[in-house]
């Protein structure tokens, strides 16, 4: 089928909206904010010209978009919303109430960094802060993997195995502003793909009521947890067939993560979104002077793939795992924790190094990555010992 | 050429580099190309300075980050010069096309040193002769191909006049003026 | 997954509950009987009763059940004994009494419903 490949340019906005056209899903509540304000405005137009019949909801804020989008698909119709930054945090105590309620939402993300200083540019706190409300997380490096991973996301986010709702990520302006080439599938093998939405309880379901979201006293409140989070367990196998599906459609090959030029490195980068791209070029660079690096990056981030991730690494001489957010809890980002917490846990010991890069826009270089891997190489050949989370491309006095 | 081709372009909140930035990716696109077409993002400030960029090459384009290294620069705003380091890190082996009615004499003493080739084309004046309106965009666009040779004159031409009947569908008026603009901009960059 | 929620209890294991609590079935809040959460009770005295109905859509619990314009006697399985009723009414037809003891029909003139609700 990857013959019918529709050779096109366009930014990751439009390749989102372009999905969701072809996904066309029942509702579509949302509220605007930069840099994904594009996605909503797209989608209506298509409902304006009649190429979807999808039911916009405008809405007086994020809270109240998610809310929407809560009861829209506890009553049995397939949901979407997009959003960013604040816009997500205002979402927060509804993104909990949609995962616990078990609702297969999609949302589009376009990454900005959290307020403040207030900034509209990329950054992964908005994500990141997210990332333990029950939210399948799928990030993407480019608009080709944002299409994808969207074109993904209900198949997953509605096996029985999972029914959670799921967030595809992609980087405020870096790829959602960005005009790049990109293949796009024919309408028909996606809609094939993605199946129409055939709940099996919803509230209006005339004959067999049900309840959505009752209060739980503690007696099964913690049981329901648990059971919620086998669901995000279940969701591994779900992503992994979802991809291998996909796989046979386009002829284009996902993960938990993307291992490039991994198997031998002596020096590895974890590293999510569309820095990704960058640290490959500048892989490529090293590998011709004969540095032998290689990159890790992460597409999903929840459920988090560890143990796939420490038998990857487990080669290596040294890693460098970089966060696109501040913690501000005195030791490193999400990534470098969990990262870490993985390796020991699968008894994997080599020397782990995090980094924050990129907050609020700040550019990333493929001299920045020969810099970091620079670091490495001295630490384990030199036994030159390095800082423990340090900011890159930061001013300082010295 | 070199594998990627890396352009910036400066000018001033509203006047629409980041549309030529664009563009540009558009017509490369159309003839074969893999490309980026990106601004950096900021506030929205319609008269501040801002940068877009390109990169154009034969192979799929993986760096997402800005370009500080251009092998070509272009000035859609010729007051830029005095406050906006435009040929910071440009090479010498490409060029800088501004946007300006003076000579390219006149103007290289506001480029910081540059060695390299500047190209100096009168879009504004181009644009309000073709046109009767100041839209410096089609004419810096062609000067901007012809100069980096990123792709061939007719197939530029051609790309060109199919993209503008599909945008000006409902003013098909215009499209002749336009034409008309961007291979005037073409010969004078060419020439240069 | 629609299960028959009435066979869960405090003691289902976390497997057996439902997808996110989800309840299958409507009215279900009948079957919890809170009755017993009384201190206090209240007794119909249908004598002084005029059949007026302000007691009727006070009750937080919905437990005065009324049939044909007529107020019945309380569903003693869900009144919770809070006294609005009693504070409401302008003829004195609720004494609210000390315990949960519900009143035997016999010791008072109130026609007793147990169950249900008109």
């Amino acid at each position: 089928m990857s013959e019918q490949a529709i050779r096109e340019r366009m930014s990751g906005n439009e390749a989102v909206a372009e999905a969701i056209r072809q996904v066309n899903p029942d509702v579509m509540p949302a509220f605007p904010i930069t840099p994904s304000t594009e996605i909503p405005q797209m989608v209506s137009t298509f409902i304006a010209n009649g190429k979807v019949d999808t039911e916009f909801i405008p809405v007086e804020s994020e809270h109240s978009a998610m809310s929407a989008a809560i009861g829209s698909e506890a009553a049995g119709a397939r949901t979407m919303t997009a959003t960013s930054s604040a816009g997500l945090a205002l979402m927060w105590e509804e993104l909990l109430l949609a995962a616990s309620n078990r609702l297969p939402i999609a949302l589009t993300l376009v990454n900005r960094t959290l307020s403040g200083p207030i900034n509209i540019n990329c950054d992964h706190s908005d994500g990141m802060g997210a990332r333990d409300t029950g939210w399948i997380q799928i990030y993407a490096e480019n608009n080709q993997e944002a299409y994808d991973n969207y074109i993904q996301a209900f198949p997953i986010a509605e096996d029985k195995r999972v029914h959670l709702p799921i967030m595809i990520c992609q980087d405020g302006f870096i790829t959602s502003h960005a005009v790049e080439n990109i293949s796009l599938l024919p309408d028909a093998p996606v809609k094939e793909f993605v199946g129409t939405y055939e709940p099996e309880e919803f509230l209006l379901n005339p004959g067999k009521p049900i309840a959505v979201g009752p209060y739980s006293i503690s007696a099964y409140a913690m049981e329901a947890k648990k059971a919620q989070a086998e669901a995000m367990e279940n969701a591994r196998e779900v992503i992994l067939e979802v991809a291998e599906r996909f796989e046979k459609m386009s002829g284009r090959k996902y993960g938990f993560f993307e291992s490039y030029r991994l198997e031998d490195a002596d020096y590895a980068m974890v590293i999510m979104g569309s820095a990704a791209g960058t640290a490959k070029q500048a892989v490529d660079e090293l590998r011709e002077q004969g540095m032998k690096v290689g990159i890790l990056k992460i597409r999903v981030f929840r459920p988090f793939p560890e143990k796939e991730i420490a038998e990857a690494l487990k080669n290596c001489k040294a890693v460098a795992i970089m966060d696109r957010t501040e913690s501000y809890n005195g030791n490193c980002g999400p990534l470098g924790s969990e990262v870490t917490a993985g390796l020991y846990r699968n008894k994997v010991f080599l020397e782990a190094i995090c980094y924050t890069y990129g907050l609020a826009g700040r550019d990333f270089t493929t001299d920045s990555v020969k810099g970091i891997f620079d670091q490495l190489r001295t630490l384990v050949e030199e036994k030159k010992p390095i800082p423990h989370n340090q900011y890159i491309g930061l001013r300082t006095r010295k | 050429m070199k594998e990627t081709l890396e352009i910036r372009w400066h000018g001033r909140g509203g006047q629409g580099a980041k549309t030529a930035a664009l563009l540009l990716a558009d017509v490369a696109f159309m003839t074969g190309k893999n490309v980026q077409g990106f601004p950096e993002y900021g506030p929205e400030r319609m008269g501040a300075p801002i940068t877009a960029f390109n990169r154009i090459s034969e192979k799929p384009i993986r760096v997402h980050s800005n370009i500080y290294e251009p092998d070509y620069v272009a000035v859609v705003d010729e007051t830029l010069l005095k406050s906006v380091h435009v040929t910071d890190g440009l090479s010498k082996d490409g060029a800088i096309i501004i946007n300006t009615p003076k000579s390219a004499e006149e103007v290289r003493g506001d480029l910081a040193g540059y060695e390299g080739r500047v190209i100096t084309i009168d879009a504004r004046g181009i644009s309000e002769e073709t046109l009767g309106k100041n839209f410096p965009n089609t004419p810096m666009l062609a000067a901007v191909v012809a100069v980096t040779g990123v792709m061939k004159k007719e197939d530029f031409f051609k790309q060109m006049e199919d993209s503008f009947a599909h945008k000006f569908a409902k003013k098909p008026q215009v499209i002749e003026g336009n034409m008309k603009a961007l291979k005037m901009a073409y010969m004078v960059a060419q020439k240069a | 997954m629609r299960t028959d929620v009435t066979k869960i209890n405090e003691q289902t294991p976390y497997e057996d509950l439902t997808e996110g609590l989800m309840m299958f079935a409507p009215g279900t809040a009948k079957e919890f009987k809170t009755g017993e959460w009384r201190t206090n009770t209240p007794v119909f005295l249908k004598e002084k009763c005029k059949q007026c109905l302000l007691c009727v859509p006070v009750c937080p619990d919905g437990s005065i059940p009324y049939k044909d314009g007529k107020r019945l006697d309380f569903d003693y399985d869900h009144c919770k004994g809070c006294g609005i009723c009693f504070k409401n009414c302008p003829f004195g037809a609720i004494e609210m009494r000390e315990g949960c003891e519900a009143p035997d029909a016999a010791n008072t003139s109130g026609e007793g419903v147990k169950e249900g609700q008109a």
